[in-house]
C-alpha cells in the first residue's frame, strides 16, 4: 500500500525553494524559452503558496534516464522548478522539448500547493505543432483542449494554471 | 512502444482534493473530472537529482544545536512490491520545537530559534535508506476551524525513479492526542493508509545518553507487470 499524499502547506518554500530551480537549462542557453503563468484558484485570485515542477524530454524528445528504451541521452536535466510568487507567478527556463514517438511536443506539469491535498497534473502543448494527432491531447473533450496549449510571447511562452471554475485547466489521473 | 506502467493506488488511499473539512480545499480542487493518463515515456521516466544536490552535512539538522528533543529519523524508499528505491532525493522541512517556521508567512507568537533552520536533504543508498538527525517539531495552532492545532509532522518530499512515483507528504508522531482531530491527516480516507503515515517509536535505533528514534518508510508506486493497454 503506497504512503498517501498530504499537502505541501504554506510553508513549502522552506523545504523545496532551490537556488536555480527554475532554470533547466543555464542562463544564456542557446535557444532557450521562458514559460511562464499564474496559477489561480476558483475565484480567479493568485495562489501566493503554490509550487510548480515540470518535466520533459529534450530538444531530441530524449530522456536521461534509464527506463527509456531507446537509451538515456546524458545530460538535459529536464526538470524545473518555480514557487509562485505573491502575484501567483512562476517561470521556468528551458528548451522547447521534441517530439516523442506518436505524441506532441509536451512538457509534464506537478502543481503543489496549500489546500492541494494531492498534487495535480496537467500537460504544457505548443501552439505550433499538430497536437490534434496526440493521443493524450485528443483524449481531451475539445472544448477543454486549449487550457493545454500555452500561448506565445516575445521570450518564450504563456502558459496560466486554474485550478478551478471558468476555463479550468485541464488535470490528468496519472 | 509497448512500455510498463506503474500500478494506480486505489481509492481511498489519497485524500479527495475535495476534502471541505480542510478548508483551503474549496476554492483549489478541480471541478471537472480528471482526464486518465497512460503511462508514456514521459511518465515512467523522471528527474534522476541525486547527486551533486546533497552535502554530507545536509541531513543533520541539529548542527547549531537547537533547543528541542534530539530525534533520529530513518526509514526506507521502497516500491508498491516492497523493492528498494535507491538515490531517492528525499527533502523534509519541519517547524521548531515551539512549533514555529522559519518563515516570514508564519505570523503565530512562538519563538524562533536562532539554532534551526528545518531544512534537511537526503538521498537513500543502495538499500533505499535514508536517515535524519533533527528534533521533534511541536504541534502550531492554525485557522481552519475553531481551537484547531497541527499535530506535531515533518514535510516530506520524495522523488523515486518516474514522474509517476512523485510524492509529497507529511509524517506524524505515534500517539499524538492531536491526530484524531486533524482534518488534513483525517482527509485520508483508509485507515491503515492514514497509519502510513505514522512513524514508528524505534528503541532499537534510539542512542544511549543522546536521540530517540522513530522509523518512517515511505512507500512509492510500483511497477505495472505488463503494458498498459491503451
Ligand atoms: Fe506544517
Amino acid at each position: 500500500m503506497s504512503t498517501p499524499a498530504q499537502t505541501v502547506g504554506p510553508f513549502l518554500h522552506i523545504g523545496l525553494s532551490w537556488l536555480g530551480g527554475e532554470f533547466v537549462v543555464p542562463h544564456g542557453t542557446p535557444g532557450s524559452i521562458w514559460i511562464h503563468g499564474v496559477l489561480l484558484d476558483g475565484s480567479a485570485e493568485p495562489v501566493r503558496d503554490g509550487l510548480i515542477e515540470t518535466w520533459q524530454a529534450d530538444p531530441d524528445g530524449r530522456f536521461d534516464h534509464p527506463d527509456d528504451p531507446r537509451g538515456a541521452v546524458e545530460g538535459f536535466r529536464g526538470f524545473g522548478r518555480s514557487a509562485t510568487t505573491v502575484d501567483g507567478h512562476f517561470a521556468v527556463l528551458t528548451l522547447l522539448p521534441g517530439a516523442l514517438p506518436g505524441c506532441a511536443p509536451h512538457i509534464n506539469v506537478s502543481v503543489f500547493a496549500r489546500g492541494l491535498l494531492h498534487r495535480v497534473v496537467t500537460r504544457i502543448y505548443f501552439p505550433q505543432f499538430d497536437n490534434a494527432s496526440d493521443p493524450v491531447f485528443e483524449s481531451v473533450p475539445e472544448a477543454r483542449r486549449r487550457t493545454l496549449v500555452a500561448k506565445s510571447t516575445e521570450d518564450g511562452y504563456r502558459f496560466d494554471i486554474r485550478l478551478q471554475g471558468d476555463e479550468e485547466t485541464v488535470f490528468f489521473d496519472v | 512502444m509497448n512500455l510498463i506502467g506503474y500500478r494506480r493506488d486505489p481509492e481511498g488511499i489519497h485524500p479527495p482534493l475535495d476534502s471541505p473539512s480542510y478548508g483551503s480545499t474549496r476554492l483549489r480542487h478541480p471541478g471537472e473530472r480528471l482526464v486518465l493518463l497512460p503511462h508514456g515515456l514521459t511518465e515512467i521516466t523522471g528527474p534522476l537529482l541525486g547527486s551533486g544536490r546533497v552535502t554530507k552535512t545536509d541531513s543533520d539538522l541539529t548542527l547549531r544545536e537547537p533547543l528541542g528533543q534530539r530525534v533520529i529519523l530513518h526509514g526506507r524508499v521502497l516500491d508498491g512490491d516492497g523493492r528498494a528505491v535507491p538515490d531517492a532525493l528525499v527533502e523534509i522541512w519541519q517547524a521548531n520545537a515551539a512549533g514555529r517556521y522559519l518563515h516570514n508567512a508564519d505570523r503565530w507568537p512562538a519563538p524562533l530559534d536562532p539554532g534551526f533552520d528545518g531544512v534537511g536533504r537526503a538521498l537513500t543508498d543502495s538499500r533505499g535508506r535514508y536517515r535524519f538527525l533533527t528534533i521533534k517539531p511541536g504541534a502550531y495552532p492554525w485557522r481552519n476551524h475553531h481551537n484547531a492545532w497541527r499535530p506535531a509532522h515533518i514535510h516530506f518530499s520524495v522523488f523515486g525513479m518516474a514522474f509517476t512515483q512523485r510524492l509529497v507528504t507529511q509524517m506524524y508522531f505515534p500517539d499524538d492526542p492531536l491526530l484524531p482531530h486533524d482534518p488534513i491527516f483525517n482527509a485520508v480516507p483508509d485507515e491503515r493508509a492514514r497509519g502510513r503515515m505514522v512513524a514508528r517509536f524505534d528503541l532499537a535505533v534510539t542512542e544511549p545518553n543522546w536521540a530517540l528514534a522513530f522509523e518512517f518508510d515511505i512507500v512509492l508506486r510500483g511497477r505495472d507487470k505488463t503494458p498498459e493497454h491503451r
